[in-house]
């Protein structure tokens, strides 16, 4: 089997997040960049799937030369290659179609990514590349068994969880607990090195959306202590001055 | 032109999250002078429906067919796409929810039309432009993003706008779009779904629990506190990578970002990674024995104590005020 994981190229989960150029811009001065941790996730479980010979695992980013170090990672986790889409990421459409039309060229058999990216928390390039290519799509799953032909997927709905099947091709977006997050080890960090990164020019198509400025949540104001003793008036404060119970 | 909210049922009913979609779709549909359509798939009865006329839906579009009696993301993204067509729709709006985010972004290629999931506010026009305000780096900042596309779609978050009445008459119409056969390639064998809990994505009132807990069996309490409430339960990422709580009640920043009226947190630090995921929420309280826990930076109510002190009295005073 084949299987195509979509990484993206995010700072670190740690970051304090600001902003340049009169709010438009993220400042990424110092940022560390990492694997979206969702595609880790979605990267772990594609490995598990291969091992023991049972198929090939093809990284897929759509990025400019400075995400190699963050494919180079994914290929050190335990992708077999990597495939680097020459072109700084506009929107979700933008990237899905990338990736879509890059599909369209190779062989795969399922495409898995991540949940959301933690920058623009978009949900949407899985579900966009399944539309892309005609094929079904499943959002959030938080577990998936593939034997190359035929699927069992966990989706995760409001207070539970569907259960799907599917025959043929599909793309899935991975939560928590489709696979534990694999950590790389010596011999995959030097492998990493060597293993095929083949770079692909993008495909020319519109952008849809544009960021046309962040913004900063307002601070809160100071926090109103109430003595450990007298906890009972947390919930007096709750009801009659937060009104919230 | 005109607005079109979808109405995602389950069972047969509307949830709180799909008024407030109805009542944000009115809003936008005032903005431009038009009407809201809204679009049911699956068998709902006809009050259900009607009932949809409180928040503003003039005309309300039932598709009932029983291979779409589960959620099929292709099918229903293909009707969908049709009804946006068939109401000369410009703007389409659906909840955030799970189901949400795997349809928003299919209607989307369908429509090509530009995406905006995680709404938080009313779209901005008076510029001439479509801007919609919507959560980024999981809840550290917001995105003022630009539409650019002639048709728009907005994926409200739950809790963001409220529900607010606005009384027409609702015409319910039969919709009979055809199903190609390849978009239910996907089928739904099982729905697991606990019925005696509040599910957290849409909760109002949250009490959160964090490794200060010390173990598994120390939940109780967090339990009968949130059933005291009617809120739900949830966690921070440390005791869920411990399956001292399950997957999904981990909030933060790599699990799911949340925004209720109430979050209390009870021996949960307040790691960046965290607050990123509940400081939306309106109102936090945190309980922790360290009065150096970065929590109580962001938090507007505070206790500093022992949880297995503090909890007790707090349950002992909701019992004594239902009582």
């Amino acid at each position: 089997m084949k299987i195509l994981v979509c990484i993206s190229n995010v700072p670190d989960t740690t970051t304090k997040i600001t902003f340049t150029n009169d709010n438009t811009q993220f400042n990424t001065a110092g940022v560390q960049f990492i694997v979206n941790p969702y595609d880790e996730i979605a990267l772990s479980r594609a490995i598990e799937l291969c091992e023991g010979g049972k198929g090939t695992v093809t990284v897929i980013n759509v990025g400019e030369s400075q995400t190699d170090p963050t494919i180079r990672k994914a290929l050190a986790i335990g992708a077999d290659d990597a495939v680097r889409i020459n072109r700084a990421p506009r929107d979700a459409y933008y990237t899905a179609y990338q990736i879509a039309e890059y599909a369209k060229t190779t062989e795969f058999d399922i495409i898995l990514c991540g949940r959301e990216s933690i920058d623009y928390n978009g949900s949407q390039v899985a579900a966009m590349i399944g539309e892309f290519l005609d094929i079904p799509s499943v959002s959030i799953i938080k577990k998936l068994d593939y034997d190359g032909i035929s699927a069992t997927l966990e989706r995760e709905i409001e207070g539970g969880k569907e259960i799907i099947s599917i025959t043929g091709k599909f793309v899935a977006s991975c939560s928590e607990g489709t696979a534990e997050p694999k950590i790389p080890n010596m011999r995959g960090i030097m492998s990493a090195r060597t293993k095929p990164l083949v770079v692909v020019e993008a495909k020319e198509i519109e952008q849809l959306t544009k960021v046309q400025q962040f913004e900063t949540p307002a601070p809160r104001g100071a926090v109103k202590l109430v003595p450990a003793e007298e906890a009972s008036k947390l919930i007096d404060l709750l009801h009659q001055e937060a009104k919230v119970i | 032109m005109s607005v079109l909210v979808y109405v995602e049922q389950v069972e047969g009913k509307f949830k709180k999250s799909v008024f407030e979609a109805v009542s944000y779709a009115k809003a936008i549909a005032d903005q431009q002078g038009s009407s809201l359509a809204a679009i049911s798939i699956g068998n709902v009865a006809e009050s259900e429906l009607k009932a949809l006329g409180t928040y503003g839906a003039s005309k309300v579009l039932t598709v009932s067919n029983d291979q779409l009696k589960n959620f099929v993301n292709q099918a229903y993204a293909s009707i969908i796409a049709e009804a946006a067509g068939k109401e000369n729709a410009t703007v389409v709006v659906l909840s955030n929810s799970f189901s949400g985010k795997g349809l928003a972004p299919r209607i989307a290629v369908k429509l090509k039309a530009g995406l905006v999931d995680g709404a938080v506010e009313l779209p901005q026009t008076a510029s001439g432009k479509f801007l919609v305000k919507k959560t980024a780096f999981s809840g550290k900042a917001f995105a003022i993003t630009e539409l650019t596309s002639a048709v728009k779609i907005i994926a409200l978050n739950p809790n963001a706008f409220g529900v607010k009445e606005a009384s027409v008459d609702a015409v319910v119409e039969a919709f009979s779009p055809e199903v190609k056969s390849t978009d239910l390639n996907a089928i739904v064998k099982e729905i697991v779904r606990a019925t005696n809990k509040v599910s957290l994505p849409d909760a109002e009132l949250v009490v959160s629990a964090g490794r200060g807990l010390k173990g598994p069996e120390n939940w109780g309490m967090i339990e009968e506190l949130a059933g005291l409430l009617g809120a739900a339960t949830a966690c921070s990422k440390p005791v869920s990578d411990a399956d001292w709580r399950p997957h999904s009640e981990h909030v933060g920043q790599t699990g799911i970002a949340i925004s209720p009226n109430l979050y209390i947190a009870i021996g949960i630090s307040g790691a960046i990674q965290h607050l990123a995921g509940v400081s939306s929420s309106k109102v936090i309280v945190v309980i922790n024995k360290d009065p150096e826990a970065p929590f109580f930076k962001v938090a507007d109510y505070g206790i500093v104590g022992d949880a297995f002190e503090v909890v007790p009295k707090l349950i002992e005073t909701l019992k004594a005020h239902k009582g």
